[in-house]
């Protein structure tokens, strides 16, 4: 296959699109599949069949569309009218749907979710412009809304040193964590040297909480492909290797199938749109081990080993994969590459704020009234995200905190709700932008308990290579534990604060690292709720049970007197 | 576990991959390993459909792959349980994972695991004494819009509270007939 031919394939199928004069759209995606989808799609394709109407009638479905707790939802598209979407459709409705609506008549108004509300309308999707609206299992699909042209235009018009250049204007920063300026990385794997370099789609996403890249892997995964042959053109690799979580079945599956088909079409392979490109990729699936995420340790994961991460430097880029130069981009990174290259950098930069270029994508969750996947400019406020695209906080409770960043992040309090979602503002807070979980906490959220919860997380999945992660995230959730349920002293507190420094300091990789952060976050703004809990032995929030004694270290008079000091107590000790 | 049979039970593996034991679940293995060329690098693929075929990791099975990579079963075995994925215990009939991910605790999903222990007498991780059924927990299931979420044997719902639980696996217990065992 060569240019013309991809442009030829966009064509025929755009007009076969154009040959219906309804297309159904479905949600099947996990979350609506979960709550019913299934049933959905079944009923309008009887529907449809009972009418005779599959000549002009289609029924696709698609990847996540956004909103999943209103799932399962359907997008209907008439020819020559704006699209509009359906949530919680029943089978029952998805009936009436077709009887109404699709023959001409007026939509079914119970419902309609409108496409003007904030939570669409403050969106700006670039990296998931195609996920809802393309059955992910179909290359043609993604051809025809222009899917590897991106690519083809790098091959024909672009030496490698000029993709490597162009995402550097872009200022296109990794969105797996860390936020590393992406062309950067990649120029610097380019003038690596090494006999073979390798690309790593990072597709782990062991943040509790989040789920950006399973719903891009799985809604659009020849996007993440064509960013993969992209990278591998620029740095000079001829292999790729996409790491997929182990809980991930589905987007592991759809991976495969879109390498085969894109093979099949000579859009990845050897000599890729008839040009000395050659660059194949392979799927390689996780097995449960959160700290795999991180870069040393899914190299070794993919090579069979123990995913234990080693020292850096070394970077990756300069001995990685069996000692080459490798790359490693998370996958929404990657998923933003072709989109720079058929717009230009100067329209990438045109988007977020400064130093923080682009969109992010989050995945909105707790307590919140419409929880779901969401695309949204950098630099957009917390209090945007909350209370304008998430509908604000459910049965009449109070926003509390956002936690971001999963276990490596912090909880953002209500007084910094203003403060734009960029790299340095979450920074400056204490919190980090992460992978982009965004959870929700009100008023009955115990922070204490959720500090216990993240560092529970971390001891779980601490890989045990050093002691003052392996031991250290022990100790602290002991101390933890011991706070919630009341049997710390003011003493415990010290040793918690001393513990969270030593660890942050001496860990050998990010997890150790960024593990007390959930604590040093909750401290700095809760403080008041820990101190509750071990002077007066009370949850604010009423989560924990606080039924065990303090086992006194002191002799009872000086800890009387500790507590007296605080004044909450009048110096009797029970 | 020191590496026992693999230096002397495997002089060369030019038997072509067969078990000795006929079982065909074997060929399966065997065929993943032909197709990474008996790279000592796939491990984990082979592990994923080792388990995949015989349902969790028998030592047997270990020391069958440590035999064909001629990797020290040490080696194997460190692998193998290193991941969460990979389990050295068989399942119950029935499995039931409650997602422990972000959302979900704040949802209260520890109390859908507290309503499972007090039921059934069984901790995450483990399996009913008459083997019928499995609790498991994982880390976030990429559902957090239907907070909280579990699994049961492969179906993923959303929305769930301790009562919705735990009658849906005393209606999945109550039918399941005393199968003959699977496999
Ligand atoms: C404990 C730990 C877990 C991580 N998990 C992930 C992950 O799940 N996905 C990811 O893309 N990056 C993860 N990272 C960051 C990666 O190491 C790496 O920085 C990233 O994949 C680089 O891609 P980017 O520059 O495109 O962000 C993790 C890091 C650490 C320390
Ligand atoms: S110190 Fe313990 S964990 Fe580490 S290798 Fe030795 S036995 Fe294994
Ligand atoms: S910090 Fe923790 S996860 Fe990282 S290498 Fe050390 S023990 Fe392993
Ligand atoms: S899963 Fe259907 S809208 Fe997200
Ligand atoms: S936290 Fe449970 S599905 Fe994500």
């Amino acid at each position: 296959m060569n240019r013309a031919d991809l442009e030829n394939m966009a064509q025929r199928e755009q007009e076969r699109q154009q040959g219906f004069r309804c297309r159904l759209l479905c949600c099947a995606s996990t979350p609506c599949l979960s709550s019913g989808g299934t049933a959905v799609a079944d009923a309008l394709q009887d529907e449809i069949a009972r009418r005779e109407l599959n000549a002009e009638v289609q029924v696709v479905s698609t990847g996540c569309m956004g909103p999943c707790s209103r799932g399962p939802v359907v997008t209907v598209q008439r020819q020559g009218e704006p699209d509009l979407l359906y949530e919680n459709v029943t089978p029952d409705a998805a009936r009436r749907i077709v009887q109404q609506h699709v023959q001409g008549g007026e939509p079914v108004q119970e419902h309609l979710l409108p496409l003007d509300i904030p939570f669409f309308t403050k969106q700006h999707k670039v990296v998931l412009s195609n996920s809802g609206l393309i059955d992910p299992e179909r290359l043609e699909d993604y051809v025809a809304r222009g899917g590897y042209s991106a690519l083809a235009f790098a091959l024909r018009e672009m030496t490698p040193e000029e993709v490597c250049a162009e995402i550097i204007r872009s200022g296109l920063r990794g969105r797996g964590g860390a936020g590393y300026p992406t062309g950067l990385k990649w120029d610097l794997v380019r003038k690596a040297p090494g006999a073979r370099k390798f690309v790593v789609a990072n597709g782990d996403e062991g943040d509790p909480g989040a789920y950006m890249d399973r719903t891009l892997m799985e809604s659009d995964p020849h996007r993440v492909l064509e960013g993969m042959a992209i990278a591998g053109y620029a740095v000079g690799a001829e292999q790729g290797y996409i790491y997929v979580r182990g809980e991930y079945p589905i987007a592991a599956k759809r991976l495969e199938r879109a390498i085969r088909a894109a093979e099949r079409r000579g859009l990845l392979g050897s000599r890729i749109l008839d040009s000395n490109f050659n660059f194949r990729i392979d799927v390689r699936i996780g097995a449960g081990a959160f700290v795999c995420g991180e870069e040393t340790a899914l190299m070794a994961s993919i090579m069979g080993r123990r995913g234990q991460p080693v020292p850096r430097p070394p970077y990756p880029a300069q001995r990685g994969l069996w000692g080459m130069p490798t790359l490693i981009n998370n996958v929404e990174t990657l998923g933003n590459v072709a989109p720079i290259i058929t717009h230009g950098a100067d329209w990438f930069a045109g988007i977020g704020t400064e130093k923080s270029k682009g969109t992010k994508i989050f995945a909105l969750a707790g307590k919140v009234a419409t929880t779901g996947l969401i695309e949204v400019p950098m630099g957009i406020t917390l209090r945007e995200i909350v209370f304008d695209i998430g509908g604000g906080i459910p049965d009449g409770g109070t926003f509390k905190a956002a936690q971001t960043g999963g276990p490596s992040g912090g909880c953002i309090p209500a007084q910094f709700l203003d403060t734009p979602v960029d790299y340095e503002s979450l920074r400056a807070l204490g919190s980090i932008m992460g992978s982009g979980g965004l959870i929700v906490m009100d008023d009955r959220s115990c922070m204490v308990d959720v500090a216990k919860f993240f560092m529970e997380f971390c001891m779980d999945e601490s890989c045990g290579k050093c002691v003052p992660c392996r031991v250290g995230t022990v100790e602290m959730y002991e101390l933890l534990r011991r706070i919630t349920d009341g049997s710390a002293t003011p003493a415990d507190l010290a040793t918690l604060e001393e513990l969270c420094v030593m660890v942050q300091e001496t860990s050998l990789c990010g997890l150790g690292q960024s593990a007390p952060n959930p604590v040093l976050s909750t401290l700095r703004y809760f403080r008041d709720e820990y101190e509750a809990h071990i002077r007066e032995r009370r949850c604010p929030a009423g989560v924990c049970s606080l039924d065990q004694v303090p086992v006194l270290e002191w002799p009872d008079r000086l800890h009387a007197q500790a507590l007296a000091g605080n004044g909450s107590i009048s110096g009797e000790v029970n | 576990m020191a590496a026992r049979p693999t230096a002397k039970r495997s002089p060369r593996r030019d038997d072509g991959g067969e078990h000795p034991s006929g079982d065909p679940r074997f060929k399966l293995i065997d065929r993943t390993l032909k197709r990474f060329q008996y790279q000592q690098d796939a491990l984990i693929e082979v592990l994923h459909t080792a388990q995949e075929a015989f349902g969790f990791l028998e030592e047997d099975l270990l020391i069958y792959v440590a035999r064909q990579l001629k990797l020290p079963l040490s080696w194997v075995y460190g692998v193998a349980t290193f991941y969460h994925f990979f389990s050295l215990k068989p399942q119950g009939e029935h499995t039931c994972i409650v997602c422990m991910g972000t959302a979900c605790y704040v949802k209260r999903a520890a109390e859908i695991v507290a309503s499972l222990q007090a039921e059934f007498g069984v901790e995450p991780g483990q399996t009913t004494p008459d083997g019928k059924l499995s609790v498991a927990t994982a880390r976030c299931l990429g559902s957090c819009g239907l907070a909280p979420v579990i699994v049961v044997d492969g179906e993923v719902l959303g929305r769930e509270t301790p009562e919705t639980t735990l009658s849906r696996l005393k209606a999945l217990l109550d039918t399941s007939q005393p199968e003959p065992m699977a496999g």
